[in-house]
């Protein structure tokens, strides 16, 4: 039974969202459109669909994307090597053609008996023309295979969830089938609430010294790659992992390389910041 | 409904088309926005397809919806407020005698007016809109006859956000900057495409069959893009810190997809007779012998305000450093170079406003010229290319 209201998403239990989100996600429903994620790498853009999943009590069907992939390897694959190889050494009825082509991830999705949760993870990974080669099957939800000559409609219309890396430019007549969300990175109090939701028995103190050390790592422009969300709960994971009770911010920072993982970065930290640290610290000691 | 709205982002230069508006109307017509705020995030999501354009976004929905908001809500608090008489005990005689004189849309003019006045919050006065002072509008505040205004709600209203105007540092249509190149960066790799390996079916076949049926796989490249740049910079003077600025740029988009060939000189406002190795300028090539020992394969990037005096573009002798003496004049060199490279751009920082200066008109007809901003990148790439 279809709800075509639009509050049918309202966030997982393992999973913070903000309103802006979850509103987005709820149009994409209701609208039957997909939906396009943008945001820094380590955001939360692939999870936001597995709590979806979660959410709503879907399956969830996840496409990796390539480099290398094309957009017909999502509807089908014809395996012709198999079908050779069977023909000449093989004992295997090769008449059949039906035997040889395999459903791709967009095509499971669209013969599932239920609805689905579709995500296509990264994809401006791939070349330029492969979100126009899905355009007419994401339109229409149906696609038509000429070696067997049968069309496939999808019998529920799956919920489509898209992340991208802002790689490259998505085409435009791509853009214009999408709702589309920018995961901005987090703000202090979400950030806390993201936290919480993964280590609920962090005690107060040390969550507030971790926050501050990351944010004010953040604000250094020269970082080549900032810390983002999940290598703030790797860190914390590992300060909980090692038992260590709070962090001194005259001391050197603990697990440095769960927080920079560009070798120049470290260089510049080291170099410059940590004195600098050390330099404060004593002289408001 | 809301078709100013449209306009205004179009005007805006947010690329709205009319599919998404009517799918935007599609899901007004489902009927489950309730408030001004719904329809903020409902129509970013829906219209806006980059957050490049959140903030021009903004700016167009605070030019539509601006004081739409506020008045309605004041109005029932007011009459909310008027009508409990025990509030009206509170008055002072001064200000009885005072609520006497003012008709109630005189009180809600009044309050409208502070409202536009004030711009940001203020507290502990006895003018301005507050927390915990003395003037009768705001809240927490000490005044007998207050009324209640914002404080603490669910979320903060969509106008806030609009005018906040947090997304001003995604835009890509401002001048090119050190922190955005990472951004711009990413616009150059379309520069460089190498194909993987990949089964070629024909010539497998072919084998197979000479081999009398057993299987034998070819496999074969895709064809190599493989860019070879030149980069011709302006310096001395205010052009030094873009100069700069494109330098690393390239020089980080080279270290890290490898184009085939790299190289970069400089010249000062325009390109005479030599070109230079460094930034000083004391290192030079004569500008013959490189356009003999480049092949015209290459793409050219040219960076430079190209503005100047027309003398020093167009005269014979005119460039300004008196021993240059350059006996043709700027005008032709570039010409010179147009003409031997197949794809060339100018990278102008200067914003498109100011291209109907002579110099820079000139030139813009000699290559083709592009703003210095991610924008204008992008359009400069696309032309780099494109295929003649």
């Amino acid at each position: 039974m279809r709800n075509d209201g639009f509050d049918q998403f309202k966030g997982s239990h393992d999973y913070v969202t903000s309103e802006p989100l979850r509103n987005a996600v709820n149009v994409s429903i209701a609208l039957g459109r997909p939906l396009l994620v943008r945001g820094e790498p380590g955001t939360g853009k692939t999870l936001l669909a597995h709590s979806i999943a979660k959410g709503l009590g879907k399956n969830l069907i996840v496409w990796n994307i390539k480099s290398t992939t094309k957009a017909q390897e999502g509807l089908y694959v014809y395996d012709t090597v198999q079908r050779l190889n069977d023909s000449r050494f093989g004992d295997k009825d090769v008449s059949n053609i039906k035997h040889y082509i395999k459903l791709g991830k967009l095509g499971q999705a669209f013969t599932s008996k239920e609805q689905d949760v579709l995500l296509i993870d990264e994809i401006d990974k791939a070349d330029l023309e492969f979100p126009n080669d899905l355009l007419n099957e994401l339109d229409e939800m149906s696609f038509y295979i000429p070696e067997t000559n049968e069309t496939f409609k999808a019998i529920h219309r799956p919920i489509v969830i898209i992340t991208s890396n802002a790689e490259k430019e998505l085409p435009d007549a791509f853009l214009r089938r999408c709702i589309f969300h920018y995961i901005e990175f987090p703000d202090p109090s979400l950030m806390e609430e993201i936290v919480r939701v993964h280590y609920p028995d962090l005690k107060k103190s040390l969550l507030e010294q971790a926050m501050s050390a990351f944010y004010s790592l953040r604000q250094i422009d020269q970082f080549r790659k900032k810390p983002s969300t999940s290598e703030l709960i790797d860190w914390i994971h590992a300060i909980l992992a090692s038992g260590i009770g709070s962090i001194d911010p005259a001391k050197e920072l603990p697990f440095l390389s769960t927080l920079i993982k560009k070798e120049s970065d470290y260089n510049l930290f080291m170099t410059t910041y940590a004195k600098r640290r050390q330099l404060k610290v004593s002289e408001t000691s | 409904m809301f078709t100013d709205f449209f306009y205004t982002l179009r005007e805006r230069s947010v690329p709205v088309s009319l599919t998404e508006w009517m799918a935007l109307m599609e899901a007004l017509s489902k009927g489950c926005i309730t408030n001004l705020d719904e329809f903020y995030y409902l129509a970013r999501a829906i219209l806006v397809k980059s957050e490049a354009y959140y903030d021009q976004y903004d700016v167009a929905f605070q030019e539509c919806f601006k004081g739409i908001q506020v008045p309605p809500e004041i109005t029932e608090q007011i009459m909310e407020w008027l009508k409990d008489p025990f509030n009206r005990l509170q008055l002072s005689p001064a200000e009885m005698a005072l609520l006497e004189t003012m008709s109630l849309d005189e009180l809600i003019e009044e309050l409208e007016k502070r409202l536009r006045e004030q711009d940001e919050q203020h507290d502990g006065g006895n003018y301005w809109i507050g927390r915990g002072g003395t003037s009768p509008f705001g809240h927490s505040g000490a005044h007998p006859a207050g009324f209640r205004l914002g404080g603490s709600g669910g979320g903060r209203s969509a106008m806030k956000i609009a005018e906040e105007r947090k997304f001003r540092n995604y835009r890509h249509d401002l001048t090119l900057d050190v922190r955005q190149i990472k951004v711009a960066l990413r616009q150059l790799r379309q520069l460089n495409r190498i194909g993987p390996e990949e089964l070629d079916l024909d010539g497998t076949i072919d084998a197979t069959c000479k081999n009398a049926g057993e299987l034998e796989f070819i496999w074969k490249r895709s064809r190599k893009n493989a860019v070879k740049l030149l980069l011709l910079m302006d310096v001395g003077g205010s052009m030094e810190p873009f100069a700069h600025l494109c330098s690393l740029l390239f020089s980080a988009a080279h270290s890290s997809s490898h184009f085939k060939d790299f190289q970069y000189y400089y010249f000062h406002n325009c390109v005479y007779d030599y070109l230079y190795k460094d930034i000083e300028r004391r290192d030079r090539i004569g500008i013959d012998h490189v356009l003999r020992t480049t092949e015209s394969d290459y793409k050219v990037v040219l960076v430079g305000d190209a503005c100047m005096a027309s003398s020093e573009l167009i005269d014979s002798l005119g460039s300004i450093y008196y021993y240059e003496r350059n006996y043709r004049p700027g005008i032709a060199r570039l010409k010179q170079i147009a003409q031997h490279f197949t794809h060339c751009i100018w990278l102008n920082p200067e914003s498109k406003s100011y291209w109907n200066h002579p110099t820079i008109a000139a030139i813009a007809k000699v290559f083709p010229m592009y703003e210095l901003t991610i924008e204008g990148l992008g359009q400069a790439v696309k032309k780099l290319i494109v295929k003649r």
